[in-house]
């Protein structure tokens, strides 16, 4: 008797959630689920083209390191790993509160959701601080590749005070432009990154404008949700910019 | 009960396709996973420091590879979608590992260096 009940409970229960339609269904997806499940598969084949993208950009890198070595070494042991460390944890615990702003849209807590992106902004918003205190320090030292690329620094390295010798080995002076390429693929990577930051920061503030109003805190999780996937594929590029440029190179090997 | 709210073990979702259920993840998942990310970064930082010779870019990638894949597994949620969602980032690895394996092949067989 009480599988009946529960049978017929459940059958019409069913009928009665197919023809409740929640404001952003649209027709053409039976459910919900189905449409949600739609946004985030093309998402996801937006991102795969950005893999894409940079994997070029990567795939450059890898090439260029293994043919001008000696060069690449000397370029990249001009970056500060404190600052692109920093950077790392930064945009980490951006990412963190992004993905506690997926949850708040999921459980409709709407301050709980406003202020996580709100703080997901922030470190972001840090994020491109930091990036404009390393791209100042290069335009300072004449490290943008171009006309006014300088390379003393590379051709005579800086007498290391402590041990009297300079702190890397010279290059000679036709191996030492090398160092460009260098310093083009690192704005090349980290400017089109900053650029798909300052896109999703852009896109962040409407998201949080919209999020004040109770938009997302209804059950319509879907923007926020696909931003999020945006916003961590940027985290996880930065993930393999940051040990790629500014890391391996720190114990060159000898030949 | 809804169909929802019972917990019918059917992983494949043959019942019902379009009432996938549906999976919240918890903020203490997050929080590992955050604290993992960092923990990463600092033994990336450390590593590079020390001298590994010719490991040192593995072990850095290697540790680049693991937090990228604890990103998309859970801050991103592909382990709780459909095999759909799973396939599509398969997908997308595979078409990488063509563009960097395809372009490297080709410039290992012809005049490697000398541009």
């Amino acid at each position: 008797m009480d599988n009946a009940t529960a049978t017929s409970e459940t059958v019409m229960e069913h009928e009665a959630h197919e023809h409740v339609y929640v404001p952003q269904h649209r027709h053409h997806f039976e459910t919900e689920q189905q449409q949600r499940e739609a946004g985030s598969f093309g998402m996801w084949l937006f991102l795969l083209t950005e893999i894409m993208f940079f994997g070029g950009l990567f795939f450059a890198y890898l090439l260029y390191r293994n043919w001008y070595y000696d060069a690449f070494v000397a370029a990249s042991n001009q970056l500060s790993v404190p600052l692109g460390g920093a950077n790392t944890a930064i945009l980490i615990t951006s990412g963190f509160f992004m993905a506690l702003a997926v949850w708040a849209a999921e459980v409709r807590k709407k301050q709980m959701l406003v202020w996580t992106l709100v703080f997901t902004t922030l470190f972001g918003i840090a994020f491109i601080g930091i990036k404009y205190v390393e791209y100042k320090e290069k335009w300072e030292k004449h490290h943008i590749p171009g006309a006014s690329f300088d390379v003393s620094e590379f051709i005579n390295p800086p007498i290391d005070a402590k041990t009297g010798k300079p702190s890397q080995n010279p290059l000679p002076p036709d191996v030492a432009q090398h160092t460009q390429i260098f310093f083009f693929l690192y704005f090349a990577m980290t400017g089109m990154h900053a650029l798909h930051m300052i896109i999703g920061i852009g896109l962040l503030f409407w998201l949080i404008g919209r999020a004040q109003r109770g938009d997302f805190s209804a059950g319509y999780v879907a923007p926020i949700e696909n931003f999020g996937l945006y916003w961590h594929f940027v985290d996880i590029v930065w993930l393999f910019l940051f040990p790629l440029l500014y890391l391996i190179n720190r114990h060159p090997l000898a030949h | 009960m809804t169909e929802h709210e019972q917990n019918i073990h059917d992983p494949a979702n043959v019942t019902n396709p379009e009432h996938g259920t549906h999976h919240v993840v918890p903020p203490t998942v997050y929080a590992m996973v955050y604290g993992s990310l960092l923990l990463g970064t600092l033994l990336t930082v450390l590593a590079a420091d020390q001298n590994f010779g010719i490991f040192n870019p593995i072990i850095a990638l290697a540790i680049a590879c693991t937090k990228a894949v604890i990103v998309i597994l859970f801050f991103m949620h592909v382990k709780y979608q459909s095999n759909l969602i799973k396939m599509t980032v398969g997908a997308g690895f595979f078409t990488f590992l063509v563009l960097i394996t395809m372009t490297l092949s080709d410039y290992i067989s012809r005049a490697w260096g000398l541009w």
